[in-house]
């Protein structure tokens, strides 16, 4: 509790003040996606299905996966089109 | 009053009842937004309103909702956005906004609300009592309690900058006695519109950090924030006490902002009001319109050489417990008369405040609590002048001390 | 922003940012992020109670890089009233940093619950009070946020922790709440169903209502792994089957000075072209825990018949409505 900000140090009104980005969720999931390059055809599917939005377009139009918060949920890989995302079980 | 006839005179008379003199200072406020909803006896404000809208007498957006509950919810985004915003209700309608009261005071939102007081229903009833604001005063909103046609538009100009105010960012409702205030013509000074907009001035608003940057306490595409989030047992505790400890300053800004105010006006009010306390034996506290009825019986009682008084409330929440003490300092008996029951409890609302305020101090003076006028029964100036007689007598009632007594109620 | 292709889209940054606590694989993030890409300027988002608030909102942290304001539950479309009246009031008189910008436009998000049941009143006074904001419903079938348990939108037999399936009620005995017709009763400008199965639909879709002035309403089908009982990984594919069973047929209503017109999107165009591509709901049943009483212990025909004449009756309904 002492990292917690005291009630004098807080502004009025609720108002969050971290980004949800400094809560990394990429730990929760128990896969998590592997994408083939060979494969990949930069359809970007992959990035408008990700609900967590952790799968991020490159300069060079393919997409790659932001493992910081990446829950493993299995979309991309599923709804891939020419099936280049493989799901691995976290060791 | 006033200190010479100069203030009166930069000064209209209007003939207005309380609705409408609510309505006409809020017409020259000029709000950005207005959200209500019609109920009885609070009606004549959304009438005249919008009329003014109508008439192109103000540019406020007037959002005629569909229930209480949306037009505190729409003055909630509304404020959130930057705008002012007000809202009018009473009895069953400020019941319907109750989720929302606690939201808009929790993200410190300085809405203005009209509350005509009316009995709660049930049975249904439409006139006078406090039951409908009393139920609210742990909402963490400025409660005042007005006493007059004039004190309701004055109310409704100094509200803004009491509610804006840095330190306080809190909502406030002004209540007034339904029908017998909101329905009752009186003489009504006002001031110019420009006096008014130059007295209010423009909305501030806090500096806070939100996880984009510093920014205004507002909904603003340039430096987003998050506004009503979801806050745990890590931080809801301070949260709250927080708003607790910003109701307690506004104690300070209402007197302020009151005190800058009759500089114009030449009228003061305060926190609570003395009358005749400086070496009363016996007194009535109370609050609202009844208090103007109770001068009437003070003055009678005085003139026959009994020393009485009365403290009017005006402020009570935050409660002015200091002024209150002080007040009562040399007084030997209390009667507080009050227009609500809470049920199955040690006494009305006021009653249990006045007597916890009191347990710290070594002079106590002896108290007992009062109803009347639920659901609008009158209290007339015999009733009045029975209590203090009553009172005077206090020796031969020690019996009855401790119990609620009930004005006017057939036994 | 220029033409709305998924291409130029990938590389518009999301509003809404990783690290919200919502489940794996949900469905409601992704109709978010999809509908954040096709905001076309400065945009102020209320939010009703639920999954999504609570998830992307957690003090001190949050997740929304546009301005977000949750009140309550039930009052997501009054508090879009008073922001946008705000919004309005404010460009008349020039006043304050939001009149500088040409629009703001507000958007709600609100889940079944908020809107069939708790919210409706509110919902239907802001669309007749015609202020100038788009709603987006998340229909997920339940109340979810609290433990999966009916709403009005809840589907026949399907079982929650409210109408859950027993020896004598096999799930809900009541019927889904004919909302999208309840809305476009109000006669409001533009009317959509969006499928996360399809993203260029629905951001299309969405800049669509957000173009037009006055009330738009989008109507989400979300589902939902936890409360549907199917693995998360299956999330668009459950959304999709709804589509191919007619289910949750895909289609916008406009309301151009008092015509109202309907009109088949191409997923769902294309099965009314095709008939015998139109899935049985079977398809979309069984593959969801919710149903698995009408396939355990053995399968109930009966119900299934009549889940499926439901379903197409009310698909040739809306075939005539859209003149097919």
């Amino acid at each position: 509790m002492s990292k917690l900000k005291k009630k004098s140090e807080l502004e009025p009104g609720a108002i969050p003040f971290k980004s949800s980005k400094e809560y990394e969720t990429g730990d929760w999931g128990i896969t998590y996606p592997k994408i083939d390059y060979n494969k990949c055809t930069k359809c970007t599917l992959c990035h408008f299905f990700c609900p967590e939005g952790a799968i991020n377009v490159r300069e060079d139009g393919y997409t790659e996966v932001d493992y910081r918060y990446c829950k493993g949920c299995g979309i991309c890989s599923h709804e891939c089109p020419v099936k280049c995302i493989e799901m691995i079980v976290k060791k | 009053m006033y200190r010479d006839d100069s203030e009166k005179m930069n000064q209209k008379l209007l003939g207005l009842n309380g609705d409408e003199a609510a309505a006409y200072a809020i017409k020259q406020v000029n709000p950005e937004v207005v959200a209500a909803y019609p109920i009885t006896p609070q009606t004549i404000i959304v009438e005249r309103f919008s009329e003014y809208v109508a008439n192109g007498l103000v540019d406020s957006e007037f959002v005629a909702v569909e229930s209480e509950h949306s037009a505190l919810s729409a003055c909630v985004g509304a404020s959130a956005t930057g705008a002012r915003a007000y809202t009018a209700t009473a009895a069953n309608g400020l019941a319907l906004m109750w989720e929302i009261l606690y939201i808009a005071s929790g993200m410190r939102q300085p809405i203005i609300m009209s509350i005509a007081n009316r009995a709660l229903s049930g049975p249904l009833n439409i006139h006078n009592d406090h039951s409908d604001s009393m139920g609210a005063r742990d909402s963490g909103w400025i409660q005042i309690y007005c006493e007059n046609c004039q004190e309701v538009y004055d109310s409704h100009i100094t509200a803004w900058r009491i509610a804006e105010n840095i330190n306080v960012q809190l909502p406030i409702m002004i209540c007034f006695d339904g029908f017998t205030i909101s329905h009752t013509m009186e003489n009504v000074f006002t001031l110019n519109d420009e006096i008014v907009q130059n007295f209010i001035g423009k909305r501030v608003f806090p500096k806070i950090t939100g996880h984009l940057g510093e920014t205004d306490l507002r909904l603003n595409p340039t430096c987003p924030i998050t506004m009503g989030a979801m806050d745990l047992q890590d931080y809801y505790f301070e949260h709250k006490v927080q708003q607790h400890e910003a109701l307690l300053n506004s104690l300070e800004v209402i007197e302020s902002v009151e005190n800058e105010f009759s500089e114009i006006t030449g009228r003061e009010y305060g926190l609570i009001q003395s009358y005749m306390m400086e070496d009363a034996d016996v007194a009535l506290i109370g609050m609202g319109s009844v208090m103007g009825t109770t001068k009437y019986v003070v003055d009678q009682l005085r003139s026959n050489g009994i020393k009485v008084g009365l403290i009017k409330i005006r402020c009570y929440r935050p409660f002015p417990k200091e002024k209150l003490v002080k007040a009562i300092s040399n007084c030997k008996v209390i009667g507080i008369i009050e227009k609500s029951l809470s049920f199955g409890s040690v006494g009305s609302p006021l009653y249990q405040d006045i007597k916890t305020v009191l347990y710290d101090y070594e002079k106590k003076p002896l108290i007992i609590g009062y109803v009347h006028g639920l659901g609008g029964r009158d209290t007339s100036p015999e009733n009045l002048k029975q209590i203090f007689q009553d009172l005077l007598k206090i020796d031969n009632l020690t019996k009855k001390i401790g119990n609620q007594q009930y004005i006017g109620l057939r036994e | 922003m220029s033409e709305l292709t998924l291409k130029n889209l990938s590389k518009k940054p999301d509003l809404i940012c990783p690290g919200a606590r919502l489940c794996s694989g949900c469905d409601e993030t992704i109709i978010v992020r999809l509908v954040l890409k096709a905001t076309r300027g400065p945009t102020i988002v209320t939010n009703a109670t639920g999954c999504l608030e609570v998830a992307t909102t957690s003090f001190p942290y949050t997740a929304w890089d546009l301005p977000w304001i949750h009140s309550a539950f039930e009052n997501t479309a009054a508090t879009a009233s008073g922001i946008e009246a705000a919004i309005k009031a404010m460009k008349k008189r020039k006043e304050g940093p939001l009149s500088n910008f040409e629009n703001i436009d507000v958007l709600a998000f609100a889940g079944d619950g908020g809107t069939y049941d708790i919210g409706f009143q509110a919902l239907s006074g802001a669309i007749e009070r015609g202020h100038d904001f788009t709603y987006i419903l998340l229909d997920n079938e339940a109340y979810m946020n609290t433990g999966i348990q009916r709403s009005g939108a809840t589907p026949f037999s399907a079982s929650t922790t409210t109408s859950p399936a027993g020896k004598i009620f096999l799930g809900k005995t009541e019927n889904k709440k004919p909302l999208d017709e309840i809305i476009i009763a109000h006669a409001l400008p533009y009317f959509a169903t969006i499928n996360a199965a399809w993203p260029l639909d629905v951001i299309k879709k969405t800049r669509k209502g957000i173009d037009i002035n006055g009330p738009t309403f989008l109507h989400a089908i979300v589902p939902c792994s936890r409360g549907w009982r199917f693995p998360p990984e299956k999330t668009i594919e459950i959304s999709r089957l709804a589509v191919q069973t007619c289910i949750f047929p895909l289609y916008e209503v406009n309301n151009y000075k008092g015509k109202t017109t309907y009109e088949l999107s191409s997923p769902s165009l294309s099965i009314a072209k095709r008939p015998e591509t139109k899935k049985t709901v079977e398809e979309y049943l069984k593959q969801q825990g919710r149903f698995s009483h009408l396939f355990k212990p053995e399968i109930n025909k009966e119900y299934l018949k009549q889940i499926q004449e439901t379903v197409d009756l009310k698909w040739s309904i809306l075939l005539d409505k859209c003149g097919i």
